[in-house]
């Protein structure tokens, strides 16, 4: 009888009655395919593959991450609550071993959701791996976790959220922001001051095949994670590198997926984007299963497949390698960048624009992070939006040091109240989410 | 007046129910080498001295199929399976003569790949050569698009005695169950077949009239001439028998809890509003999952009968059965024998019960009422939590929706049935640990019997259009129209209901009986690049399992 070698814990949630629109590429059809085929294989049939029902996240788990404004119920929807609780559930089965991996195959998705939420970007509200990872630190007590985003588009969102944190290595591959969305994502993204380095992006060329995903996989990737030695790995799962989707210009193939699968070997896979929904994603998350699960995936193989009619030309090879040595040598260098940044003194200031195009509103952002050699630093964001919200967030990390934690509640206690529509304070050393009254 | 027949392991058991209540019933020994020759001697004797136009209906509850398959005492059969990319169908196979061939059908019913005749043709001769009269054909995705079935069913047809179709057996998706579905149904055909026309051949010309039916897993009837096709749906229908039996004492408008404590095992079951609840995809049996629907049961290793002994300082019950409780004969100690030592259960060998239990009490260091009550506490706690962890089973079941996430039914008993001889002994126990109500089925001896002579005839129809592609289809029940982009959500139900009906009254459903339930009923706006190309509307719809409308006051009855 058919067995996983891996024990392969699964939440499906195709969310069948949500739809950004109604005609939407994030919309109610978009896992319809992949849920007849995923059951004509019969996929939950085999042993050691297991179905769970997803929890639903709680606005404890979500304010843990995000500064919802004007607050969480305004910016989400129950599908939010539960892809995110999903995700949670997932991670909670491999934590407490119930499963040796698992697989979050949820939408809506939410790798473009940054730190601060005024609305939904890239199909994105809020970022249902960080709520994951964030509630699994506080619960399970894991320390260093790597995050690699192999969605087309960059996952910006993720990048934010980690930008600070040194203990969270985020690597993101996707297609070079030149010419798709978001724009960002290159090379010399590397993180704030305080965690150069564990902010890694990978942007490839249009139409970079099977070899080239692999390429990087294998000789950029995987020698960062050996380096980096993760308590977990989280991959954010998208699904529109495939070669028919019909947002962006790659050609990967449901073959490439699975093998990128078995080399990364994630702890937990999340669904990101992917929106050929009847070439890609059915043969994609069969793949993506049976290689998780450890069981043979040759045959698994789209109708129109032809890995000859879609392998990337030696240009594209050469331009990737050459990105590989770009991005490994900064991963070596990392030290040294760092002590050359923090020379400067003070508080490390950036200010900067985000639009948030799937529900229209422009944010501008004026962050400060307390320079420090000890924890990932206090952060203090002043944000405000054309819809006329304004607030100061001040975020203290999880493993804060004195100092930090001291002036991320100097910054809260001298803030202005009435310079703002809010003044909030998450506290990660106590678990607390404070509004100033 | 209507006949139920339950074919047990050692003894059949037969009722003749009426209007009145339970007329008569008997009992005689199975004789395992030959099961037809139990269920005539029992359906003569039931019908001594009534009148065959008296008698409206008899339903047969065997084990036959069932034995079949756990001995592993099948024919050789030829299975062709045509899968197209994904897992390797060669993780499926089910026999020696088990043949992969190429062809491709995709998600939505497209044909990929064509099959090759030839190659079909080749496997033609290879099973002639070996003698193989039965065959089984399936196709991934066949239940969206026969064409490759029917296709390799043309070439093979006039070569085997026998071809079962995929597509045929079940609506619903699942290419492993589907083959493994189609092999236990051409390879329990055989003896079925022999067991119906003995059956046809042996009845007194008197009994030909009456509609013999054939009870099946999920708890309701088929024809007996029905299952000729679908012998495979006979199998598993011992526990269903038990449990239909205890619906007239379920509450109305209340989920119920079903415990059959038998001398081995304890079954369990639940039900919703007195109709049980199903396994969503089918039973498994030996190490076959399947696509056959079945109701919803669990069953453990304990009994009234189980062996009792003291391992590594603990108390240890099941799942082995050494023979009847010593009161009774056997040579080691029971539950049943706790119950005597106890002084609930009076007749037996009380002073044997005593010598074996002693023996456990000695293990543990205990006085002799000690032993008996931790015996007999350690029985009915398991089998509470068990049931329980089997009632979180069915809450925690997947959904796919927001609304069923949010509003999804909670199964929560506020009644237990328990069936079987100990049921009295563990009424008052189980009812004060679980805090939930416990009520005794009356007549359990023939319960199961009772169970099989009230069940109502059920079928399931799976209904798929696709109005971008312009068909509308159910190749379970060999339909098939072309249709425009007007079809509605509500043409495909009345469509599917209409279905059902002939379904269900082709395999002998009473006209009255027909109480039709919508289990999926989903709608999705195909949009291919921005635009609105048409609608895939998904149905299933069935006939709940259930008693007789007209036995539906029966329980009073019963209980003089
Ligand atoms: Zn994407
Ligand atoms: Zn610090």
């Amino acid at each position: 009888m058919l067995s996983a070698r891996h024990k392969t814990g699964l939440v499906f949630f195709p969310a069948f009655d949500w739809a950004i629109s109604p005609t939407h590429p994030e919309r109610e059809e978009r896992l319809l395919y992949t849920q007849d085929q995923v059951f004509e294989e019969g996929l939950f049939d085999i042993e050691g593959i297991i179905e769970f029902k997803p929890d639903l996240v709680l606005v404890k788990d979500i304010q843990r991450v995000h500064f919802c404004v004007p607050d969480v119920w305004n910016v989400t929807t129950e599908s939010h609550f539960i892809s995110a609780g999903g995700a949670k559930t997932i991670g909670s089965a491999v934590l407490s071993k119930e499963i040796e991996r698992g697989f979050a195959l949820v939408r809506p998705p939410g790798h473009h959701a940054m730190r601060i939420v005024h609305g939904s970007r890239g199909f994105c509200n809020i970022n249902i791996e960080a709520i994951m990872i964030e509630y699994l630190r506080r619960a399970y007590k894991i320390d260093k976790v790597a995050i690699v985003d192999t969605d087309c588009h960059h996952g910006d969102g993720t990048q934010d959220i980690y930008w600070h944190d040194p203990d969270t290595l985020f690597i993101s591959i996707h297609q070079d922001g030149r010419t798709l969305y978001p724009g960002t994502g290159f090379t010399n993204e590397l993180g704030g001051p305080n965690a150069v380095g564990t902010t890694l992006n990978i942007p490839l060329p249009p139409n970079t095949s099977e070899e080239g995903f692999l390429h990087v996989m294998k000789h950029v990737i995987k020698p960062v994670l050996d380096d980096f030695k993760p308590d977990l790995i989280v991959n954010s799962a998208g699904q529109d590198n495939h070669f028919t989707d019909p947002l962006a210009n790659m050609n990967f193939s449901a073959q490439g997926y699975a093998a990128l699968t078995s080399i990364l070997q994630p702890d937990i896979a999340v669904l990101e984007g992917g929106y050929s929904i009847e070439g890609a994603l059915p043969y994609v998350n069969v793949g993506i299963i049976l290689a998780m699960a450890g069981i043979d995936y040759s045959k698994v193989k789209e109708p129109d497949y032809n890995p000859d009619k879609i392998r990337q030309s030696s240009e594209i090879t050469k331009a990737i390698e050459k990105i590989g040595e770009t991005v490994l040598s900064y991963w070596q260098r990392r030290n040294s960048l760092r002590d050359q940044i923090q020379r400067t003194e003070g508080f490390d200031q950036r200010t900067r624009s985000i639009f948030y195009d799937t529900d229209g509103i422009s944010e501008k952002q004026k962050e400060k992070i307390r320079p420090c050699n000890d924890c990932g630093g206090a952060l203090c964001i002043d944000s405000s939006s054309d819809r006329g919200h304004h607030i100061l967030a001040i975020h203290i990390p999880l493993k804060a040091c004195a100092k930090c934690k001291e002036t991320g509640y100097a910054w809260y206690e001298s803030a202005d109240r009435s310079a703002y529509g809010m003044v909030v304070l998450q506290d990660r050393t106590e678990d607390i989410y404070l509004e100033k009254k | 007046m209507i006949i139920g027949l339950d074919v047990g392991g050692t003894h059949t058991d037969v009722v003749l129910l009426g209007k009145q209540g339970l007329i008569n019933e008997v009992k005689v020994p199975t004789d395992a080498s030959n099961l037809f020759r139990s269920v005539l001697s029992g359906l003569n004797k039931i019908t001594k001295g009534v009148e065959p136009q008296e008698i409206h209906r008899a339903v047969f509850s065997t084990t036959l199929t069932t034995n079949a398959i756990v001995q592993n005492n099948l024919p050789p059969i030829g299975m062709i399976v045509s899968s197209g990319p994904g897992v390797d169908p060669e993780f499926f196979r089910t026999n020696d003569h088990y043949f992969p061939v190429s062809g491709s059908i995709d998600h939505r019913g497209r044909e990929i790949k064509p099959i090759d005749p030839a190659e079909i043709k080749t496997i033609s001769k290879t099973l002639k050569k070996s003698g193989i009269p039965y065959v089984g054909v399936v196709s991934k995705f066949s239940v969206r698009n026969p064409s490759h079935e029917l296709a390799i069913y043309e070439i093979l047809k006039d070569d085997f005695e026998k071809v079962f179709l995929g597509h045929r057996i079940s609506g619903n998706l699942n290419f492993p169950r589907r083959i493994s579905t189609t092999y236990l149904n051409a390879a329990v055909y055989p003896i079925h077949k022999e067991f119906y026309d003995a059956i046809i051949k042996s009845i007194e010309q008197k009994w030909l009239h009456i509609p013999l039916h054939i009870l099946k897993a999920d708890g309701g009837t088929m024809s007996l001439e029905a299952s000729m096709d679908f012998p495979g749906q006979t199998i598993v229908s011992g526990p269903a028998a038990s449990i239909m039996g205890s619906i007239p004492f379920a509450p109305v408008q209340q989920d119920c809890l079903v415990l059959d404590i038998g001398g081995t095992t304890t079954d369990m079951a639940v039900l919703i509003d007195r109709v049980p609840v199903l396994d969503p995809l089918g039973t498994s049996l030996s190490y076959y999952k399947t696509l056959i629907r079945s109701l919803y049961t669990h069953s453990i290793g304990i009994g009234g009968d189980s062996f009792v002994r003291v391992e590594d300082g603990h108390l240890k019950i099941g799942p082995d059965r050494k023979g009847s409780a010593m009161a009774y004969g056997g040579q080691s100690p029971t539950p049943t024998d706790a119950l005597c030592v106890i002084g609930l259960i009076k007749d037996g060998d009380n002073e044997k019960a005593r010598n074996g239990i002693q023996q456990i009490a000695d293990q543990l260091g205990d006085p002799l009422q000690t032993a008996a009550l931790k015996i007999f506490d350690a029985t009915y706690k398991k089998i509470i939590s068990e049931a329980r962890a089997m009632i979180d089973r069915i809450n925690s079941k997947p959904v796919y929706t927001i609304h069923e996430l949010q509003e999804g039914y909670k199964v929560d008993p506020k009644q237990i049935l328990i069936i079987g001889g100990p049921a009295p002994y563990f009424a008052r126990h189980i009812e004060e640990y679980s805090g939930i109500a416990v009520g005794v089925v009356p007549k359990w001896k023939v319960a199961n019997a009772i169970g099989a002579a009230l069940a109502r005839t059920t079928c399931e129809v799976v209904f798929f259009a696709d109005t971008e592609r312009g068909f509308a289809s159910s190749p379970e029940e060999n339909f098939y129209e072309s249709i425009d982009r007007s079809f509605t959500r509500d043409d495909a139900l009345k469509k599917a209901n209409e279905l059902l009906k002939a379904k269900a009254l082709h395999k002998g459903a009473n006209p009255e009986d027909l109480e039709l339930e919508v289990l999926e009923d989903l709608q999705f706006n195909m949009v291919r690049g921005f635009h609105s190309t048409g609608k895939n509307i998904r149905i299933k719809v069935q006939v709940k399992p259930g008693i007789l409308s007209e036995y539906a006051d029966i329980a009073e009855m019963l209980l003089v």
